[in-house]
């Protein structure tokens, strides 16, 4: 193996730290770098950097923790460890917050949140009494084929009724004709059915309703082409691929092994958050339909809540945060969580009943975001 | 990774900035520094930021400092191939084919005058005296974008009718989003990026003066502190530097027009804020604000 000459090992260094610390960095990107670098020389350490935030491309709101990192390596080198350390802790917390694994939170106030929210769960249970949840279930599925959010594809279809002249095909059929155009040919956009992401709410001021939320999310996942359903409480699950299983007592039943922390604390900003941070999971959520069925009691930071729903926001489609506690008619965000997410949500709806909750997710294609 | 070190004679972020400001466009040393590195690395330059704050203007100059041509490509939800790249000029195939008749020549229908030459092609063709701007790809849907990404990584498209076309030397691209949705990954790391932000007062008083024809320096100075204390303020649309130019005009014509100064200024309103809520919202500030900013 060749070893890098000792001034770039110092550069690749900053790129590797920069990884530990949750940045994308991509093999090409060091090179520009590099590149870049030899172009504006490496006497001055703000063209490194101004370099460096070109090439290395880092997200604008991370810019403040991409600079200490730069001064921690760069300009820190006198007191490497008293600079380095706090900035390169931050983001290792984080994360292992975000993998979950700490213990479930029973607290006082979780409990009394999940009372509180009894007067809504019994107006609601009125609501749909005529009607088992099974029947409001059944009808759910049969009913979204057809009202799935779409989005218009890239490709053109041939179409009778097209709004455009499809004039490849025209021209195709003139050459069999002798250069005579017989028909009309007309095209239209294929569309193509959004990902809807279901985020279930599983912790303990949520307990009375996780059971029907899976089952609705299982109906979901049945119904439509293209869902995930992750759970989330002090960590997040994946659950869609137990859920796509026909016999819904069956996929429950294997869904409930697979999530480990039931009915425990909230930590809704520290799950979204740990979403955001996996690659293949945010990609997911690209131009998708996210429901956040929750009722946003936050035992986290109510902050990171807010900065995870903001990400969304600006990659989702629609974001749609359902929550038992809109049932009541003076409802208003009041918790700090949900406060910190309003600004940023779609629609902040009523979850308090099944067929609530089927009917926004039944109507996510009419409404459309700005 | 082909490097050219000087480019028209510009070969440091500094001559580039001065290049930039001859071209009436005043840039930071950020952004100066990105854009040289962009053109001396052959990468395509992403520019992000705040609406109103300068990217298709940048875009502009830079073109205007190469001397080439700009060819913008607007983007949108729904933009397809047919937009970007090229199509087929049917009707004139299909007057060619008849006018040859049953005559013994034998047309060829896929040459370059039935040709119809979109933004992308067209720089492809003729990289050494064009810029491509593709503007906002934020509002294209990631379809597009994806297929961005393959353009820009090989700079080569292919015409099923022609086979490849691939560009001789690597062209100028400069991308722009104002950030409404979060670009791919793939995309932002193939990119030489830069963030613009609102500029520096100082700065925003010299773009103004430069702009903005007749203006006086207090007026400008005045805009400039009014229009940093309304984007501080929680509005649908914070006042970009063009917002700000025309502020100062139209309150220096109202001004020349016999209007006093602050009065001025609370009567041209309407062209720094341009939504309902928002005029609503300043309404009952705007006095305190024009106040603070010594009108």
């Amino acid at each position: 193996m060749i070893e890098p000459a000792r001034p770039i090992a110092h550069f690749l260094a900053f790129t590797a730290m920069l990884r530990g610390a949750g940045f994308a960095v991509a093999p090409e990107q060091t090179i520009a770098w590099l590149a870049a670098i030899e172009l504006l020389g490496p006497a001055e350490v703000n063209d490194v950097r101004r370099a460096a935030r070109a090439t290395l491309a880092p997200p604008p709101e991370r810019f403040a923790e991409f600079d200490a990192l730069f001064d921690a390596h760069f300009l820190g080198a006198l007191h490497p460890a008293e600079t380095a350390q706090p900035s390169d802790e931050a983001p290792l917390q984080a994360a292992e917050e975000g993998a979950g694994g700490l213990e479930p939170i029973f607290g006082e106030e979780t409990r009394e949140s999940g009372a509180r929210a009894t007067p809504a769960e019994r107006l609601s249970a009125r609501h749909f009494e005529a009607e088992s949840e099974d029947l409001t279930l059944r009808r759910f599925a049969r009913a979204l084929p057809a009202r799935v959010p779409r989005r218009r594809g890239y490709r053109w279809r041939p179409s009778r009724g097209g709004p455009t002249a499809d004039a490849r095909r025209m021209f195709r059929d003139a050459m069999r004709n002798a250069g005579e155009f017989v028909k009309l040919r007309r095209r239209r956009r294929r569309l193509r059915q959004r990902r809807i992401i279901v985020f279930v709410d599983i912790s303990g001021s949520m307990k009375e309703r996780t059971q029907s939320h899976l089952a609705f999310a299982h109906a979901l996942t049945r119904a439509a082409a293209t869902v995930e359903v992750f759970t989330i409480g002090t960590r997040l699950t994946r659950i869609t691929r137990t859920l796509r299983r026909r016999n819904r007592a069956q996929a429950l039943a294997t869904a409930s092994l697979l999530v480990a922390d039931w009915d425990g604390g909230t930590r809704i900003g520290d799950a979204l958050n740990a979403f955001l941070a996996v690659p293949r999971f945010s990609a997911l959520a690209r131009g998708a339909a996210l429901v956040v069925l929750s009722d946003g009691l936050e035992r986290g930071d109510p902050a990171a809540m807010g900065e995870a729903v903001a990400r969304f926001s600006r990659i989702a489609w629609r974001t749609v945060w359902l929550t038992p506690l809109a049932g009541d008619p003076g409802f208003a965000p009041r918790t700090a969580g949900l406060s910190a997410a309003r600004p940023f949500l779609d629609e902040l709806g009523d979850g308090g009943s099944l067929a609530g909750i089927c009917s926004h997710v039944l109507n996510l294609a009419k409404v459309r975001a700005v | 990774m082909a490097v050219r070190r000087t480019i028209v004679g510009i070969s440091s972020p500094r001559e580039l900035e001065e290049a930039l400001r001859a071209a009436y466009y005043l840039a930071d040393e950020g952004l100066s520094t990105a854009a040289y590195l962009a053109l001396a690395l052959g990468k395509p330059l992403l520019l992000e930021g705040a609406p109103g704050v300068g990217k298709t203007e940048a875009a502009k100059a830079i073109a205007g400092v190469l001397g080439r041509t700009l060819l913008r490509l607007q983007c949108y939800e729904g933009i397809d191939a047919a937009a970007a790249l090229y199509e087929w000029n049917f009707p004139r195939q299909m007057l060619a084919l008849r006018q040859q008749g049953d005559g013994a020549d034998h047309v060829d229908i896929y040459r370059d005058e039935f040709l119809i030459e979109r933004p992308m092609l067209a720089c492809l063709r003729r990289p050494e005296d064009t810029v491509l701007l593709i503007d906002e790809i934020d509002r294209s849907d990631h379809e597009f974008e994806a297929f961005l990404l393959e353009f820009l990584s090989d700079f080569q498209i292919s015409i099923p009718e022609r086979g490849a076309i691939r560009a001789h030397e690597r062209p100028v691209v400069i991308l722009t989003s104002n950030r409404t949705r979060e670009l791919h990954e793939a995309l932002r790391r193939r990119c030489v990026y830069h963030w613009i932000e609102y500029p520096a007062p100082e700065r925003e008083m010299r773009i103004i003066m430069m702009r903005a024809s007749g203006v006086a320096e207090r007026a400008a100075r005045a805009v400039v502190a009014a229009v940093g204390r309304l984007r501080r303020e929680p509005l649908a649309k914070h006042p970009g530097i063009s917002e700000a130019v025309e502020w100062a005009q139209a309150a220096t014509l109202l001004n020349q027009q016999g209007a006093r100064w602050p009065d001025a200024f609370r009567r041209s309103l309407g062209v720094v804020l341009k939504d309902e809520d928002d005029l609503v919202h300043i309404a009952p500030r705007i006095d305190a604000i024009l106040q603070e900013a010594q009108v």
